[in-house]
């Protein structure tokens, strides 16, 4: 029983990371129509963002200019990748995407594969290949619950993301920013004459997905504390069947096929060599869908893109 | 207050529209008959900016060249709102929220409030509804949530595409008399209709368009008595 609780806290952890991804993937692909291919990398940026102000704030402590406290680092660290982050992703959308937006969605499906590759290349030209090891920032305390061992890294990762997923799903719902997202997913068209930007909106969303994707890698940093340029494609593919599976403009579907991804993978390599992870949780998806073709929450649609 | 001249626009290098001219006066209601496919939808879509009319169109509105402002601020900076074909409303969002939306750029709340409540005195059956989903009203009242829509997003001007498509006789009278009583309260309309008889009731002006051109304008009358139109839009 220990034993298997103790694979339920691994897994919320692990969710917790697809989960913060998928949201970026699910919202771009609600309101734009797109699929932003180039998102497993911003997810790979935020992580090396979070590394260098965290690596700079210590320095500037040990230096003895501002010493702060690592809570107080952690929390900088988190802030400040997060809005580095949108800014790259809102920078991705006006150079890559904003140009495409009445092009062929192929066109814009490529953009996005090369943008990524761009991002990856870069990071291996500017920094080497060598990977990097993420700073920690708090110092790891186990308690024992139950004869399972949970970590004060794990639990705030977990309830870190759990809380900014319902403070989006809030958004979404509540203000007047979330209402046009929502009205731009079922007919783009006609929202101009709202008097919405949709500029403005479709930055919006990047900048939404991407700062979420900054705290995923952030948090990914703290919990396998090594980064490389290529950390961001295999974890953001299957951050993108996460949105797919969660239902397309479902925040709450794409949270909850994050943590169900989590949970498969995990149990999976309890029962099964963990040679055929992956094998085994995929297949075990690709029946869902299946059965569910619009995912979990996602209702059969038409969104209207032209006149 | 509305000046159009030579206004050209193609869809993919094909012509929709071979430079057409008219005007509206502050006040007026000033209706487009013509048949499928004229260009009727096109000639409000290149007003509300959300088609790009060729070089050489121009588009005044109330002295200022409509043509530099972007669609989101030709409804929220110069006042004019856009019902469009179909009626096109956000099926995913409540009746409230379709009309809250449409007041996205307006920062003056306590108005918006009075407006909304004027929308409601307007059309008692939305207020019924305001927490239902835009998808599941009836063909009349998804027609009245467009009009209430336009309404809080703009109203110096009103466009109107179609508003009769759809419906049967006595809701579209409905609609039509509503649409009266916010003229009278000071918006000016341009209708585009394929059913001219309705139109031509309504408006004082209208035009004529076909094939991307306009043929005939005149005042209702004239054109409800002229034997081209009787014959071509008024059924002989």
């Amino acid at each position: 029983m220990a034993y298997l609780l103790q694979h339920v806290v691994n897994a919320l952890q692990w969710g917790s990371f697809y989960a913060l991804i998928a949201l970026g993937y699910s919202m771009v692909y609600s309101v734009l129509m797109l699929f932003n291919f180039a998102h497993g990398d911003i997810f790979m940026v935020g992580a090396y963002i979070g590394l260098f102000v965290a690596t700079g704030l210590l320095a500037l402590g040990s230096a003895g200019a501002v010493a702060l406290p690592n809570w107080a680092v952690l929390v900088l660290t988190l802030i400040l990748a997060m809005a580095l982050t949108s800014v790259v992703g809102m920078l991705v959308e006006r150079v890559g995407y904003r140009p495409l937006r009445r092009a062929p969605r192929a066109s814009a499906a490529l953009t996005g594969l090369m943008i990524g590759i761009t991002f990856e290349t870069l990071n291996l030209a500017l920094l080497g290949a060598k990977r990097r090891s993420f700073p920690a920032l708090i110092e790891t305390t186990s308690y024992q619950v139950a004869g399972v061992s949970i970590t004060n890294t794990k639990i705030m990762i977990v309830v870190i993301s759990l809380l900014l997923m319902l403070a989006l799903d809030q958004f979404v719902r509540r203000t007047k920013w979330g209402m046009a997202m929502r009205a731009m997913a079922v007919d783009i068209f006609v929202v101009p004459l709202m008097g919405v930007p949709i500029n403005t909106m479709a930055a919006l969303t990047f900048a939404l997905g991407s700062g979420l994707a900054a705290v995923a890698g952030v948090f990914f940093g703290q919990a396998y504390p090594v980064l490389e340029p290529y950390m961001g494609m295999l974890v953001g593919w299957k951050a993108f069947v996460a949105a797919i599976l969660g239902g397309r403009g479902s925040v709450l579907g794409a949270a909850l096929a994050g943590f169900l991804l989590g949970f498969i993978e995990i149990f999976v390599a309890v029962v099964f060599p963990s040679t055929l992870r992956d094998l085994i949780a995929y297949s075990v998806i690709l029946l869902i869908l299946t059965f569910r073709p619009y995912g979990f929450f996602g209702e059969p649609y038409s969104a209207r893109l032209r006149l | 207050m509305l000046t159009v001249e030579n206004l050209r626009v193609s869809y993919d290098r094909i012509a929709a529209l071979h430079g057409i001219s008219f005007h509206v006066e502050e006040g007026e209601i000033v209706c487009i008959i013509g048949a499928n496919g004229a260009g009727k939808s096109t000639t409000l879509r290149a007003i509300s900016r959300l088609v790009p009319a060729e070089p050489g169109s121009k588009i005044t509105f109330r002295g200022e060249n409509l043509l530099r402002y972007p669609p989101e601020k030709v409804v929220s900076q110069l006042g004019i709102s856009h019902v469009p074909e179909g009626r096109r409303l956000f099926d995913n969002l409540t009746v409230m929220e379709n009309l809250r939306l449409a007041a996205f750029a307006r920062k003056d709340h306590q108005q918006i409030e009075r407006d909304l409540e004027r929308v409601f005195s307007i059309f008692p059956r939305l207020k019924e509804r305001i927490t239902q989903k835009a998808g599941t009203l009836s063909g009349g009242e998804q027609q009245m949530l467009a009009v209430g829509r336009a309404f809080m997003s703009g109203r110096r001007m009103m466009l109107l595409d179609e508003p009769s498509m759809g419906l049967a006789p006595l809701l579209m009278m409905g609609v039509f008399e509503a649409l009266g009583e916010l003229n009278k309260e000071g918006t000016t309309i341009l209708l585009v209709e394929q059913n001219a008889r309705m139109a031509l009731k309504f408006a004082q002006r209208g035009y004529v368009l076909e094939n991307g051109r306009l043929v005939l304008a005149g005042t209702s009358q004239e054109l409800l008595d002229n034997p081209d139109v009787k014959k071509a839009y008024l059924g002989g």
